[in-house]
């Protein structure tokens, strides 16, 4: 018990101090998940959108296969990510192994899947009647998809939130295309897991307290937008 | 000037039953029109399809300016509208519900203000037009619709059912409306309904769907 005491004390004076090598590993690790995140939202709520909106071959496939990667473990996109930038691997050139480049590629693909499945059901979800009103009122067919993208607004950033809850909090893709080097590669959940094997508790547990922090905000900011998304709801369409 | 509605030999059919065969028609401009009849005979779909959501398996819809036929390129879509019987409420305020017909046709800011100010006040919704529209009640939204429908000055006006669903006053407001728009606008006005009474009060011609036609009565 005293150790757990002892740790928390520990922890929650480096977080009080502003430790500069904790602060490091928190910054880089929002770093990483932030811009894996942007990627992930910039080529996936267009993919979700069109496949919404536009007549595409092989649809329910790619539904299937988006819905199935949303739960691909980190693990395998860490292995085969690997086996791609080891020098022995077909981008191995690129010297991308243990970088946040590589780090920030493999949690793209682990956001990909999540943004596009969660933006196709969340923009789905808006009424039909929703693109007839639009229509009926005059508007392009392009005026009418950014009107359903802008009622499916908040269930979109449900979507992007969704899928940086995730990222935050994965630890086996970067810890295998990342290498957790000290200062360079080291995010807040492969340090936990190091820190942790080396005994040191009071930074890991820190890490994890501000791990726990990052992963209240995205819920408390996914539940304010899904109360705001739920007045948002059009009522069905009444066929007479 | 309002716009002529003409619909020559349509046909439409829904999971093998026939509902429209070999309807003509000809909606005058300027005129107010009532399809009656119940639930189920093809009101709406009629309507959908003169709005352009629903294609006809046969025949043509055309729309006629005067004597000259309207095609594509004058813009059919944005001289139209249709009423739906859920009007489609997007999550914003009433205001900006009102004003999205304006604003896809890029009108200004001005003219915006003043157009549905304007229609607020005449559907009776002027002191709700910061409120968010899906907090309306049902009576209100269909109020609302009605409003966002004339903002666009439609040459021709479909209303699918506008008094389904609300209760004795915004029945009178809705009635009330329609009587003006029909005296003030010329506008063809063409709204499907079960309720004769409303189809007497406002319509000068009352039709009826009967054997996949459209006969007056």
């Amino acid at each position: 018990m005293d150790l757990i005491v002892e740790g928390f004390r520990k922890a929650f004076l480096l977080i009080y101090r502003l430790d500069a090598d904790l602060m490091g590993i928190i910054l880089l690790s929002l770093k990483v998940s932030l811009t894996a995140l942007l990627i992930g939202t910039v080529a996936g709520v267009p993919t979700g959108a069109a496949l919404s909106f536009k007549r595409i071959p092989f649809k329910h496939a790619l539904l299937n296969i988006m819905n199935t990667l949303m739960g691909l473990p980190p693990v395998v996109v860490g292995l085969f990510l690997y086996l791609m930038l080891s020098r022995r691997g077909p981008l191995g050139s690129m010297g991308l192994l243990y970088t946040s480049s590589a780090m920030i590629i493999a949690q793209s693909i682990l956001a990909f899947p999540i943004v596009v499945s969660l933006s196709y059901a969340a923009i789905n979800g808006v009424s039909m009647v929703i693109r007839q009103a639009a229509a009926t009122l005059g508007a392009s067919q392009f005026q009418c998809t950014v009107a359903v993208i802008k009622e499916a607004r908040y269930a979109i950033l449900s979507a992007i939130m969704a899928a940086f809850g995730r990222l935050s909090a994965e630890v086996g893709a970067i810890l295998i295309v990342g290498g957790n080097i000290a200062g360079r590669t080291r995010v807040i959940t492969s340090a936990i897991v190091l820190e942790t094997d080396k005994g040191d508790f009071a930074v890991a547990i820190a890490l994890g307290i501000v791990l726990l922090c990052v992963s209240l905000s995205v819920n408390a900011v996914l539940y304010i937008i899904s109360r705001r998304g739920r007045v948002g709801q059009a009522s069905e369409y009444l066929w007479a | 000037m309002g716009m002529t509605l003409q619909v020559s030999q349509l046909r439409k059919t829904y999971r093998d039953n026939v509902i429209f065969d070999a309807c003509s028609y000809t909606f005058k401009d300027s005129m107010a029109y009532a399809i009656v009849g119940p639930n189920g005979t093809g009101k709406s779909t009629f309507l959908r399809m003169c709005a352009l959501l629903e294609k006809p398996d046969a025949g043509t819809i055309d729309f006629l300016h005067g004597d000259r036929a309207l095609d594509k390129s004058d813009g059919i879509m944005r001289r139209i509208t249709l009423l739906l019987p859920s009007v489609g409420v997007f999550n914003t305020s009433v205001y900006e519900n009102v004003a999205y017909g304006l604003r896809v046709r890029k009108c200004k800011n001005t003219e915006i203000e003043q157009r549905v100010a304007a229609l607020l006040k005449l559907v009776g919704l002027h002191d709700k037009m910061k409120r968010r529209a899906l907090t309306l009640s049902s009576g209100e939204t269909q109020r609302m619709g009605l409003a966002r429908a004339l903002a666009i000055a439609p040459e021709i006006l479909m209303l699918d059912e506008p008094t389904a669903a609300v209760d004795t006053a915004n029945y009178k407001a809705i009635t009330d409306i329609l009587l003006s728009v029909k005296h003030s606008m010329k506008t063809t006005i063409i709204f499907a309904t079960h309720d004769v009474k409303l189809a007497d009060n406002i319509a000068d011609r009352v039709v009826t769907v009967s054997d996949g036609l459209l006969m007056e009565i």
